[in-house]
This record gives C-alpha cells, sequence and structure tokens, in this order.
C-alpha cells in the first residue's frame, strides 16, 4: 500500500474518532479538545488534496482563533454538567439510527453514482495553491470576497455590542450631551463693582 | 489507491457524526454550536476533494467563504451564551422557554 493511502487511512480515522468524542464526551473542554484534533487531521488530508492555503487557513484560523474563543467560553462559563447530560441515553437511539440510515443512504449514492472510478494522481501541478486563489478571489470573486469582510464587520460590532457592559463607576463621554450643551451651564457672569487703582 | 468516493466518504461520515451529535446533546448549547461546526467541515471536505478533482479552484473559493461565515457565526453564538449565561445562569436549551406559546 503505498504511503499516500497510509497517511489517508491514519487522518481519516482520526478525524472520525475525534468527531464521534466531541459528540460523546462528558466535558465540554474535552469536546473543544477532540474538535481542535478533528480539525488537525481534516486540515492533514486537506493537505493530501493540494489544498495547501485552506490547510494553513484551517489550523491558524479555525483551531487558532475560533476553537480558542470556544475553550474560553466553556472555560468561563460555570456549568452544572450533570444536569446537561441527563437524557444522552434516551437520546441514544433515535439519534444513532438518524444518523446511521443518512450515512447508509449517502454511501450508497456516492458509491453506486461511479466516484470510485477516477483515481487520485499527482502531476506536475499549475502553479502555486495560494496564488490560484488569490488571483480567483481578487478579480472574478472581488465583490463577495468584499461582502465577507463585511459580514466579519458586522460580526465584530455585534458580539462587542451583545457583550459589553457598561459599568456605573466608569466616567465615560456622551457625545449628544455635549454638543447640546448651553452657554448657560458652561459660563457664569460675576457682577462686580470696577477697582480703581491708585 | 485513492478516489473521489474516499473523501466523499468521509464527508458523509463526519456530517453523520454531527447530526448524532445534534440528537444527543439536544440540551447543550456549547456542544450543539460544535456539532454545526463539524457539520460545515464535512461540507468543507467536499467541496475540497471536488475541488481537486475536477480541476478547478471555484471548490475552494466557497469552502473560504464557509469558513469566514463560520467564523462570524462561531463569535455571535458564543456572543449570545454569554449574555444568556449572565442573565440565566443556565446554559440548558430547555429552561430557556419564556417565548413559548
Amino acid at each position: 500500500m503505498p504511503i499516500i493511502e497510509i497517511v489517508f487511512y491514519l487522518f481519516s480515522g482520526i478525524a472520525t474518532l475525534a468527531a464521534l468524542g466531541v459528540i460523546t464526551s462528558r466535558n465540554p473542554v474535552y469536546s473543544v479538545l477532540f474538535l481542535v484534533l478533528a480539525f488537525f487531521s481534516s486540515a492533514c488530508i486537506w493537505l493530501l488534496l493540494e489544498a495547501e492555503f485552506l490547510a494553513i487557513v484551517l489550523v491558524l484560523v479555525y483551531v487558532g482563533a475560533v476553537m480558542v474563543l470556544f475553550l474560553f467560553v466553556v472555560m468561563m462559563l460555570d456549568i452544572n454538567l450533570t444536569k446537561l447530560k441527563s437524557g444522552f441515553a434516551s437520546y441514544l437511539p433515535v439519534g444513532f439510527m438518524v444518523a446511521a440510515a443518512m450515512a447508509a443512504q449517502l454511501l450508497i449514492l456516492i458509491w453506486a453514482r461511479g466516484a470510485g472510478t477516477q483515481v487520485l494522481e499527482y502531476g506536475d501541478t499549475a502553479g502555486s495553491n495560494t496564488r490560484l486563489l488569490g488571483e480567483l478571489l481578487y478579480t472574478h470573486y472581488l465583490y463577495p470576497f468584499e461582502i465577507a469582510g463585511f459580514v466579519l464587520l458586522v460580526a465584530i460590532v455585534a458580539a462587542i455590542s451583545l457583550t459589553h457592559r457598561r459599568r456605573p463607576e466608569t466616567k465615560y463621554q456622551d457625545p449628544s450631551r455635549q454638543v447640546k450643551v448651553k452657554r448657560g451651564e458652561r459660563v457664569r457672569l460675576v457682577p462686580m463693582d470696577a477697582e480703581k487703582e491708585d | 489507491m485513492l478516489t473521489l468516493a474516499h473523501f466523499l466518504t468521509l464527508g458523509a461520515i463526519l456530517f453523520s457524526i454531527g447530526v448524532a451529535g445534534i440528537f444527543l446533546n439536544r440540551k447543550n448549547i456549547i456542544i450543539l454550536l460544535m456539532s454545526i461546526e463539524l457539520l460545515l467541515l464535512a461540507v468543507n471536505m467536499n467541496f475540497v476533494a471536488f475541488s481537486r478533482f475536477l480541476d478547478n479552484m471555484d471548490g475552494q473559493v466557497f469552502v473560504f467563504f464557509i469558513l469566514t461565515v463560520a467564523a462570524a457565526e462561531a463569535a455571535i453564538g458564543l456572543a449570545i451564551l454569554v449574555v444568556l449565561f449572565r442573565n440565566r445562569e443556565t446554559i440548558n436549551v430547555e429552561d430557556i422557554e419564556e417565548l413559548k406559546g
């Protein structure tokens, strides 16, 4: 068996086991760590498929930022685990049946439609994967690319405005009150007699 | 030898595990969000595999956009979760029933 197949089966096995760990582990912290493992082994499989840029992005952005955010939230919240895990066994049969039926349908469809005839071959590549992706993103997909940036901006604003708390003891400026200020609130005229210097 | 079907099979298995996770952890919002991440990972796997086997880069552009939207979704979802926990001291789905008709 060539090395490529060994690598594929190794990493897909790790990814599947890690995904099972995500949904079955009792502690959400372990779930997040299993999800990190699943993402990492998927990134290795994307490297096999010569999608180098997306593999690195998956590790850097997803594992490095989004999963750390998950881990941060999971560790910050003080969760009563026993109550959340109750009912796990009662949902197990129906969940397993639905998932198994779905997997069976998908696998029948995949293997019956002749997707197993095209073999993965490594020839001379057309150039850097990052360069090809960048040329597409900045020419043909420029408008969706800018919308994606806008989506991220909206996400930043929404996340901050949702979680931001205004503490009463901090001092802050209110621009509308600053603009509406009247002269009489700032300047006090004191009537006094003129003094004569001798 | 590896064929397109191998990669699609991996995607299908990951997707089914994600669906099972939504069924099994119906009370814990954090695990529900993580199951959605698994579903998106499976979809991305299919996109990358098709992109490689059809020799067409457009699939990878779609994966790029899916990653962007998924990151935004995770950020907003976790922000809502933090606000919910601050107000209700719980993340149990069954305790959130104010909007029940």
